[in-house]
């Protein structure tokens, strides 16, 4: 079985999700997971496509977030058009963050300080104002119906998210199969043979960058929705960052499904482990530290590596 | 084709490449040959953009390139190869190859069909699927060669394709080049291997720290006193006429 077979039924599977189960839990737990997969392919995009590792995708979630909220509590922008506009915004924003740390060849660790960076002065930016709600966050006034994009019925999020992670397998195969996705592997892979085989370094960089922001800055809004709350912590913290890179690292780098299997794997894994302990806060992050250990020590290609071809093809010798 | 005046290169307080100036025309191959850190693979740096010459001018059928990055370079039809390889280790060879061809071609049955084509024309066919990493050092070469063939480019600077080949793989990638000149691609290389150089250019430049001491038909070059100094040391080409005339008298 491939890995791509397994995803497309995995992800089958879970389109059937809200129609059996009828525990509000689970329901809400599957719908975490398919948000944070859409949260992992935006990161793979630019992570497992284009070899850029950032460490701080909380700051496109952030703004996604934090844009569509301000947008409607304080300047009382109509619902959708505020999650267009405050996506359409994580886009321009990692746009020019692209712009500046690209040209200046900032890679590697760099890129990942630089990211990482950006997030925490968010952090502390959107903590400080009252404007933003300070240090207690922001609530979207509680108003159901379609027309504000607030939903009574949970499964109506669930089949939204669902729908996400399903966009966000075709941009990963549109990825695989287009002369832009390529361009940014043949990056990713060696960037003097790129650039000698006349790709432009840091176009191709910053329209990933932005097609991953914009990609983080949809699940941003996706939650403000979903929950009608957002603080500092849970926009622009770190725990949302790493877990943006750690579903694809476990779920497997640069492969359509690796998101979703490392969000399925890690997320019953967690839910696993606060059952047998009667919910002990933060034994989930002990417990990813530990998948992520093992994963890359018995997993380098991740679940989907798991699905590959076994009997690997030896590198055939003699006139090549 | 390709016009190269005083062109000059420094890192620190090495002249890597002092005033060199050549010219390549039109469907020849001309080699750029010289002894070891003489500044070849630098000037292919310098002419390609890699580095930023210091003085001089490049310009590409006419055109002023001198300081263009290298994708723009590229995309006007000059393309290098590595002489260090740099494959797309993950990618497969067709999608290595497919990079290239995605230069002038958006779309991507275009590039797959192009990059077909263009591994048949380097003996790759057989390799399409394989991960280029898997490559032996001679199919790495040949992946060089294809991946830059691939951009459909005018000239084509090839940096010694030929190193680290054994003698069979040598005759077998120079009819390979002889018929990459033959379908109108000009052609500039450097090399080591003096058996193709010989049998396969028109012209060579000879380099020596980093200066154009001598050029000319390469049986012109190989005879030349300066270019045996270059390459043996100081007074070797009396030393070796000596011989010869010793061998004559005895």
């Amino acid at each position: 079985m491939t890995a791509r077979l397994a995803g497309t039924i995995l992800l089958a599977a879970l389109l059937c999700v809200p129609f059996v189960v009828h525990s509000e839990f689970w329901l809400s737990f599957w719908l975490l997971v398919l948000m944070f997969t859409f949260l992992g392919q935006s990161w793979n995009v630019l992570g497992g496509y284009g070899g850029q590792f950032s460490f701080g995708h909380a700051l496109f979630f952030g703004i996604g977030a934090y844009g569509t909220a301000v947008l409607q509590v304080r300047l009382g922008v109509n619902a959708y058009a505020a999650a267009a506009i405050a996506i359409a915004l994580g886009a321009l924003i990692a746009a020019v963050i692209g712009l500046l740390v690209f040209r200046y060849r900032l890679r590697g660790a760099y890129f990942a300080l630089v990211t990482l960076a950006f997030a925490e002065v968010a952090r502390v930016l959107v903590a400080s104002f009252q404007f933003t709600g300070s240090g207690f966050g922001m609530l979207v006034p509680l108003s159901r119906g379609i027309e504000n994009f607030q939903f009574a019925d949970r499964r109506a999020f669930y089949l939204i998210a669902w729908g996400l992670v399903v966009l966000g397998s075709l941009i990963a195969l549109w990825l695989e199969n287009s002369r832009f996705g390529a361009q940014l592997m043949a990056v990713r892979e060696n960037e003097d043979a790129a650039q000698a085989l006349g790709i432009d370094l840091v176009r191709t960089k910053v329209l990933a960058l932005a097609l991953s922001g914009g990609m983080a800055a949809t699940v941003g809004v996706f939650y403000v929705q979903n929950y009608l709350f957002v603080d500092s912590h849970i926009a622009f913290g770190p725990a949302m960052s790493i877990e943006a890179l750690l579903v694809c690292i476990v779920g497997g780098l640069g492969t359509v499904f690796g998101p979703l299997f490392g969000a399925v794997v890690l997320h019953a894994l967690g839910e696993a482990a606060k059952q047998a302990t009667g919910n002990a806060p933060g034994l989930n992050l002990v417990l990813y530290g530990v998948v992520l250990i093992v994963a890359l020590r018995f997993l380098p290609h991740g679940v989907a590596g798991l699905f590959a071809r076994r009997p690997r093809r030896k590198p055939e010798a003699a006139n090549a | 084709m390709l016009e190269v005046r005083d062109l000059g290169k420094r890192f620190g307080g090495i002249k890597a490449v002092d005033g060199a100036s050549l010219d390549v025309a039109k469907g020849e191959i001309v080699a750029l040959i010289g002894p070891n850190g003489a500044g070849k693979t630098t000037l292919f740096a310098a002419i390609t953009g890699f580095v930023p010459p210091d003085t001089g001018h490049v310009r590409l059928m006419g055109e002023p390139i001198t300081g263009l990055p290298p994708d723009r370079v590229c995309a006007r039809g000059m393309v290098r190869t590595f002489q260090i390889v740099q494959p797309f280790g993950a990618l497969t060879v067709r999608e290595n190859i497919a990079v290239g061809a995605h230069l002038h071609r958006p779309r991507r049955r275009d590039a797959l069909a192009r990059a077909e084509q263009v591994a048949a024309q380097v003996g790759l066919d057989r390799r399409l699927d394989q991960p280029a990493a898997t490559l032996t050092v001679a199919g790495r070469k040949r992946l060089e060669l294809a991946r830059a063939l691939a951009t459909d480019p005018k000239l084509l600077l090839l940096d010694e394709v030929m190193a680290g080949l054994n003698p069979t793989e040598i005759t077998e990638i120079v009819p390979v080049i002889r018929a990459i000149r033959d379908s109108g691609v000009t052609v500039m290389l450097i090399e080591h291997v003096m058996q193709a150089v010989m049998s396969l250019s028109d012209r060579a430049y000879v380099l020596n720290n980093g200066r154009i001491i001598a050029s000319g038909s390469t049986a012109q070059v190989a005879s030349d006193p300066q270019v045996i100094e270059a390459y043996l040391g100081h007074g070797a080409a009396a030393r070796l006429n000596s011989q010869l005339q010793d061998g004559h008298a005895s």
